[in-house]
C-alpha cells in the first residue's frame, strides 16, 4: 500500500479497547523480569536476616558457612566492602536522607527484626541457601517498641511540618478548630488500618553486574529506572551516566518499588566482593520485612451537620507509624480537607517511629487509608440523620476547592456517584440495617468515594523516524502492569497519524529521556505528555525538512497535515506531494531525524485544583451465623479524565476493587510484639484475595477530558481505583448487619 | 572457572575457593560422613576427586521438557522450578512463593498441573514436562494464550504463565462449566494485580468456544 491517508487511519486510537502491545511476550512466557537476565558466571546471593528486633550483632560465625561448597563469599558488617555513601553521612545521630535505604552492613546495630545482617554468595541458589543456614548469630538484645496502642502516646509531628507550618503535613484548620465537638447532632469514632503488605507475585529481585570498577548495572525491579540510578550512582560515588538501570518488565509492585531498600545495596556489595555479577532475589518472608508495607494506622473523626444533611464540622486526627530510623508519611488527611462541603475542618497528622522496618507507599497510599475512616463516618453520620447515604454525600459535594477556593479543573464525581448508583441497584437498598435478606444471607449495599491529586510532573521523550517509516519512541518510564506502553502507543499514533503498529515504545531504562517514576497516578500524564509532544516536535521536523527539500507544497502545510508513510511523507489531501525518507535524510546531512523533547506542567495549578475522583458501590452477603462476608458484586465509577484504553483501564480499575477486597475482608500483616516480628509471612498466613473471592466487577468511566490538567486529557487513574472500595465494603456489611467494623480487615469474628 | 574468578579480588578472605570439593573434608558434610561407614569417611578425608564429588552431589534424570528430552544431571535438593528457572533458562515459569501457595509456577507434569516449586527434579525422572514455554504450536499461540490476550487478563503478567498453564489444565479436567467452578478451582493461582474477572473470561470463552486444548 505504502500510503496511510487520514481516512485509511482509523484514528483515534486512543480510547480504543487495544490489545497490549506485550501481552504475547506476556503469554508465552518471554517477557523478561529482573532475575531472570543471563549473565555468564552469575552467582547467587541469599541474604539473612536479624532474629532480635532491636540491639546489636554481638558475634557471627560465618567459618562454617565460608567452606561450605560452592560459597564464594560471607559478607557483614565484618567485613563489607565500604559503601561510600553510607560513610558520608558517617554522624550516627543523623538519619538517613527520607527515601534512602537503610546501611546495610554498616555497622552491628539492629533496627528491626529480619533486617539484613549478612549474605551469602555461592554459585548455585541452593549453595547459597544450604549455607546460609550455617551463619551463626548472636546478639546484644535490647528492649524493643513494636506495639502501636502501647506506644501511640508518643507520636509526634513529622519533622516536615515543624519546619514548615504550611506542609500538607501541618495541623489544619478552616473555620473554628474541633467545630463538631460542640454541635447537636455529631458522631466520633475511631478507625484503624491495620498493616498491609503489597506482596506482588514477582518478589523482590535484583542483579547487580560491575561491568567495571566504576561501572555498574542493575537488573532491578524498581518503579523508577532514574530514581534508582541516582540513587545507587550517590550511594557508590559514581557518575551517573555510570549506573545502568533496567526494568524492562516488573511483576507488580504498588509502591513498593518506589524506594531502593537495603537487598539492592547488599546485592551491589556482594557483587563488588565477588567480581562476578550476583542475583539476590527476597524470599516471600522477606517481603514482609525488607520492601515496606502499609503503615498501621489509628485514626480518629469527628463529624457534625444539620438535620437537613449538610455537613457543619469534620476533624480528622491520624496516627501513621513509622520505622525508627526514617519518617514515613503519607496524605492520609487530605481528602477530609477538599472531597465535601464543610466550613469548619481540622486535620491533625502525627507519626509513631517503631523497631520495624520503613513503609513505603501502597497503592492509594495514605488516602485508601483516610477514606477508610472518613467514608465510613460519612455513613455513620448518614445513618444517624436517617438520610441516605448516597443523597448526604450528593448535598455535600462541592463547586470548588472547599479548601483554596480554586475551581476544579474538572469534577465529575456527581456523575460517577449517579452512574454508580444506578448499576449496582441502589434503589434496592434498605435504609434499616439487617432488613434485607436473600434466602439465609443477609444483604447490604454501601458506597465509597476517593480521591486523587492529579499530579502531572516534568518528563522528556525520545522519537525518532527509521528508514522503515516507523517511528521509536523512548522514555525512562516504566510499567508495573497498567499498560503504560500500550497508552504511549496510543497516543503517539494519533499525534504522528500512524497505525499503532508501526510506532516501537521502549521503557524500563535508565539510559533513556527522564521520566518520573511510576507512581501516584502520574505516568500518562507526565510521561503521555512528552511522548505527545515528542510526536508532534517530529512531525514538525518532517515538514521543515520537507519544506527545506522540495518548496512550496510543504512550506504551506502545517505539521498536522504530514502523513508518514512507507518510505516517504506526503500531505493530507494532496497526494502528489510526497518526498522519500532518503531526501529527507539528505536534507538532515545525513543525520537521524530524531527529537527530545520535554514537557512540563505550567502554571495550572495556581490556578486550579485538579483531581481524579472515584466512587464504588457493593453488594454484600453476610451470613448471619458464620459471619462470612461473601462480596456480591463491585461497581467501580471513575473521574480520571480520557481514558486512553478501555480494556486496560478497566482491567486496572477491576485490580483495584480487588486490592480494596483484601483490604476489607483479609489483609493483615500480625506481630508478635515478644519478638517483634510478623507471624503472616506468606500467602497462607496473609491471606490476599484468589478467585473464589471476587464477584463480578463493573466499571464505568466518565471519560471526559481535563484539558488543564494535560493536552491529553488524562488525570490519573492508579490510586483511585483502590480508594474508597474498603469502606464502600465496611458499608455495605453495616447495612447488612447493622453491625460498624471500624478496624479492617472485616473478618467473621468481628462478625459473630 | 571459579578458580579464575577467585583470584582476582578479595582472595585473602576466601581461603575456600581453590578446591571447592574441599567440601568433603572441611564442611558440615563431614559431621554426616562421620556417622557413614568408616571406609567412606576415609575416602572423604583423601580428598575426592571431582568425579566422585559429582556421585555424591548430583542424580542423573531424563526429563522431556516441551516435547525435548533431556538428559540432566542434578542435585536432589534442586526444584523443578529452579532447574527450570536457573539452569535451563526457561524463566516463563515464575517463582512467586516457593511455598506452593500461589500458583505462579505452575507446570504440567504428564499432563497433570502441579506447583513445581513443590516438586524436586529427580522425583521426575521418564516424566513429560510442559511450561509456558511449550504451550503454543511454534507461532500460533495456544486458544488460553489467545484469550488471555484478547480479555486482558494479566496486568503485570507475573502470575500469567501459572494462570494460564492452571486455565488450560481446568478445561482439561472438566472443571470449567461455569463461572462459579473456574472461580474454585482457579484459586491456586493468585493474581495480585486482580485481574481475576478477565481471566474468568478468558476460560469460558476457550471453554465455549469447543477449541482443543
Ligand atoms: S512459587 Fe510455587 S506456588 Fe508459589
Ligand atoms: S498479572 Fe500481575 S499478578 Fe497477575
Amino acid at each position: 500500500m505504502g500510503f496511510i491517508d487520514d481516512k485509511e487511519v482509523e484514528a483515534p486510537f486512543v480510547g480504543d479497547p487495544m490489545d497490549r502491545i506485550d501481552g504475547r511476550l506476556k503469554v508465552t512466557g518471554t517477557a523478561t523480569y529482573s532475575a531472570e537476565y543471563q549473565l555468564p558466571e552469575m552467582a547467587h546471593a541469599v541474604l539473612i536476616g536479624s532474629t532480635v528486633a532491636k540491639g546489636r550483632i554481638k558475634s557471627m560465625d560465618t567459618k562454617q558457612a565460608e567452606r561450605a561448597p560452592g560459597v564464594l563469599a560471607v559478607i557483614s558488617h565484618l567485613n563489607s566492602p565500604k559503601v561510600p555513601g553510607h560513610i558520608n553521612r558517617d554522624h550516627p545521630a543523623e538519619p538517613p536522607k527520607i527515601g534512602q535505604p537503610l546501611r546495610v552492613f554498616y555497622d552491628d546495630k539492629i533496627y528491626f527484626n529480619d533486617q539484613p545482617v549478612a549474605v551469602v554468595v555461592a554459585d548455585t541458589l541452593e549453595r547459597a541457601r544450604y549455607a546460609a543456614g550455617l551463619i551463626q548469630v548472636k546478639y546484644k538484645e535490647e528492649p524493643h517498641q513494636t506495639d502501636f496502642n502501647q506506644n501511640k502516646q508518643k507520636a509526634d509531628l513529622p519533622t516536615q511540618a515543624k519546619r514548615n507550618p504550611k506542609s500538607g503535613l501541618a495541623d489544619y484548620t478552616r473555620g473554628k478548630e474541633d467545630a463538631y465537638a460542640t454541635e447537636a447532632i455529631k458522631m466520633e469514632a475511631e478507625y484503624v488500618q491495620p498493616t498491609e503488605v503489597h506482596n506482588p507475585m514477582e518478589l523482590q529481585a535484583v542483579i547487580a553486574h560491575w561491568e567495571a570498577p566504576d561501572r555498574l548495572t542493575l537488573y532491578d525491579k524498581t518503579q523508577g529506572v532514574k530514581s534508582t540510578q541516582k540513587t545507587f550512582a550517590e550511594e557508590w560515588n559514581i557518575p551517573v551516566e555510570n549506573v545502568k538501570v533496567v526494568a524492562t518488565f516488573v511483576g507488580g509492585a504498588f509502591g513498593n518499588a518506589l524506594h531502593n531498600w537495603p537487598h539492592e545495596t547488599a546485592a551491589i556489595i556482594a557483587a563488588k566482593k565477588v567480581n562476578r555479577p550476583v542475583k539476590l532475589m527476597l524470599t516471600r518472608e522477606q517481603m514482609f520485612t525488607m520492601v515496606g508495607y502499609r503503615p498501621h494506622t489509628w485514626q480518629k473523626v469527628g463529624m457534625s451537620a444539620s438535620a437537613d444533611g449538610q455537613l457543619t464540622g469534620i476533624t480528622h486526627e491520624a496516627i501513621g507509624q513509622t520505622s525508627s530510623y526514617e519518617e514515613f508519611t503519607e496524605s492520609t488527611l487530605q481528602q477530609s480537607r477538599m472531597m465535601y462541603t464543610c466550613p469548619n475542618v481540622t486535620t491533625r497528622y502525627r507519626i509513631l517511629p517503631l523497631d520495624i522496618s520503613t513503609p513505603i507507599w501502597m497503592r492509594g497510599p495514605g488516602e485508601a487509608t483516610g477514606a477508610f475512616a472518613l467514608e465510613s463516618a460519612l455513613d455513620e453520620m448518614a445513618h444517624q440523620l436517617k438520610i441516605d447515604p448516597l443523597a448526604f454525600r450528593l448535598h455535600n459535594l462541592p463547586d470548588k476547592d472547599p479548601q483554596n477556593g480554586k475551581p476544579w479543573s474538572t469534577n465529575y464525581l456527581r456523575e460517577c456517584m449517579e452512574m454508580g448508583a444506578e448499576r449496582i441497584g441502589w434503589q434496592e437498598r434498605k435504609m434499616q440495617p439487617g432488613s434485607n435478606r436473600e434466602g439465609e444471607w443477609l444483604v447490604g449495599f454501601g458506597m465509597g468515594a476517593g480521591t486523587f491529586g492529579a499530579n502531572r510532573r516534568g518528563a522528556k521523550a525520545y522519537a525518532k523516524l527509521q528508514p522503515n517509516g516507523t517511528i521509536l519512541i523512548q522514555s525512562a518510564t516504566t510499567d508495573i502492569g497498567p499498560g503504560t506502553g500500550t497508552a504511549m502507543v496510543q497516543i503517539a499514533a494519533d499525534a504522528l497519524g500512524v497505525q499503532p503498529d508501526k510506532i516501537r515504545f521502549e521503557l524500563g531504562n535508565s539510559a533513556f529521556p527522564d521520566s518520573p517514576k511510576q507512581g501516584g497516578s502520574s505516568t500518562i500524564n507526565s510521561v503521555g505528555s512528552a511522548v505527545r509532544a515528542a510526536c508532534l516536535e517530529l512531525k514538525q521536523k518532517l515538514q521543515q525538512l520537507a519544506a527545506a527539500r522540495s518548496g512550496t507544497a510543504f512550506s504551506a502545510a502545517k505539521p498536522e497535515d504530514i502523513s508518514i508513510a512507507d518510505g516517504s511523507i506526503t500531505l493530507a489531501g494532496n497526494r502528489s506531494a510526497s518526498i522519500t525518507y532518503a531526501d529527507l535524510l539528505k536534507q538532515n546531512q545525513g543525520q537521524d531525524i530524531e527529537v527530545l523533547t520535554t514537557s512540563e506542567p505550567g502554571q495550572e495549578r495556581e490556578k486550579y485544583s485538579m483531581y481524579s475522583f472515584s466512587v464504588h458501590f457493593a453488594k454484600v452477603h453476610v451470613h448471619p451465623v458464620t459471619g462470612q462476608v461473601l462480596v456480591q458484586k463491585v461497581v467501580c465509577c471513575a473521574d480520571a479524565g480520557t481514558i486512553i484504553n478501555t480494556k486496560t483501564a478497566g482491567n486496572q480499575m477491576i485490580g483495584g476493587a480487588v486490592g480494596g477486597i483484601g483490604m476489607a475482608l483479609v489483609e493483615d500483616a500480625v506481630l508478635d510484639h515478644r519478638f517483634g516480628r510478623y507471624v503472616t509471612k506468606d500467602f497462607a498466613s496473609y491471606h490476599v484475595p484468589v478467585h473464589a473471592d471476587i464477584p463480578p466487577v463493573e466499571v464505568a468511566f466518565v471519560n471526559k477530558p481535563d484539558m488543564i490538567v494535560d493536552p491529553i486529557g488524562t488525570k490519573g487513574l492508579g490510586e483511585i481505583a483502590i480508594i474508597g472500595v474498603a469502606p464502600a465494603i465496611a458499608n455495605a456489611v453495616f447495612n447488612a448487619t447493622g453491625k460498624r467494623i471500624r478496624e479492617l480487615p472485616i473478618t467473621p469474628d468481628k462478625l459473630v | 572457572m571459579e578458580e579464575q574468578k577467585a583470584n582476582k579480588e578479595g582472595q585473602s578472605e576466601q581461603p575456600h575457593n581453590d578446591t571447592r570439593r574441599d567440601f568433603l573434608k572441611q564442611s558440615s558434610l563431614l559431621t554426616a560422613l562421620v556417622l557413614t561407614p568408616p571406609t567412606v569417611f576415609n575416602a572423604a578425608a583423601a580428598r575426592l576427586d571431582e568425579k566422585v564429588a559429582e556421585k555424591f552431589e548430583k542424580v542423573p534424570v531424563t526429563l522431556e521438557i516441551n516435547r525435548v528430552k533431556q538428559k540432566l544431571s542434578v542435585e536432589p535438593r534442586v526444584t523443578l522450578l529452579d532447574l527450570l528457572r536457573e539452569q535451563l533458562n526457561l524463566t516463563g515459569t515464575k517463582k512467586g512463593c516457593d511455598y506452593g501457595q500461589c500458583g505462579a509456577c505452575t507446570v504440567h507434569v504428564d499432563g497433570v498441573r502441579v506447583n513445581s516449586c513443590l516438586t524436586f527434579a529427580v522425583m521426575l525422572d521418564g516424566k513429560k514436562i510442559t511450561t509456558i514455554e511449550g504451550l503454543a504450536e511454534g507461532d500460533e499461540l495456544h486458544p488460553m494464550q489467545q484469550a488471555f490476550i484478547k480479555h486482558d487478563g494479566f496486568q503485570c503478567g507475573y502470575c500469567t504463565p501459572g494462570q494460564i498453564m492452571s486455565a488450560v489444565a481446568c478445561v482439561r479436567e472438566g472443571h470449567a462449566n461455569s463461572e462459579a467452578e473456574i472461580r474454585e478451582y482457579m484459586s491456586g493461582n493468585i493474581c495480585r494485580c486482580g485481574a481475576y474477572p478477565n481471566i474468568v473470561k478468558a476460560i469460558q470463552e476457550v471453554k465455549n468456544g469447543g477449541q482443543k486444548v
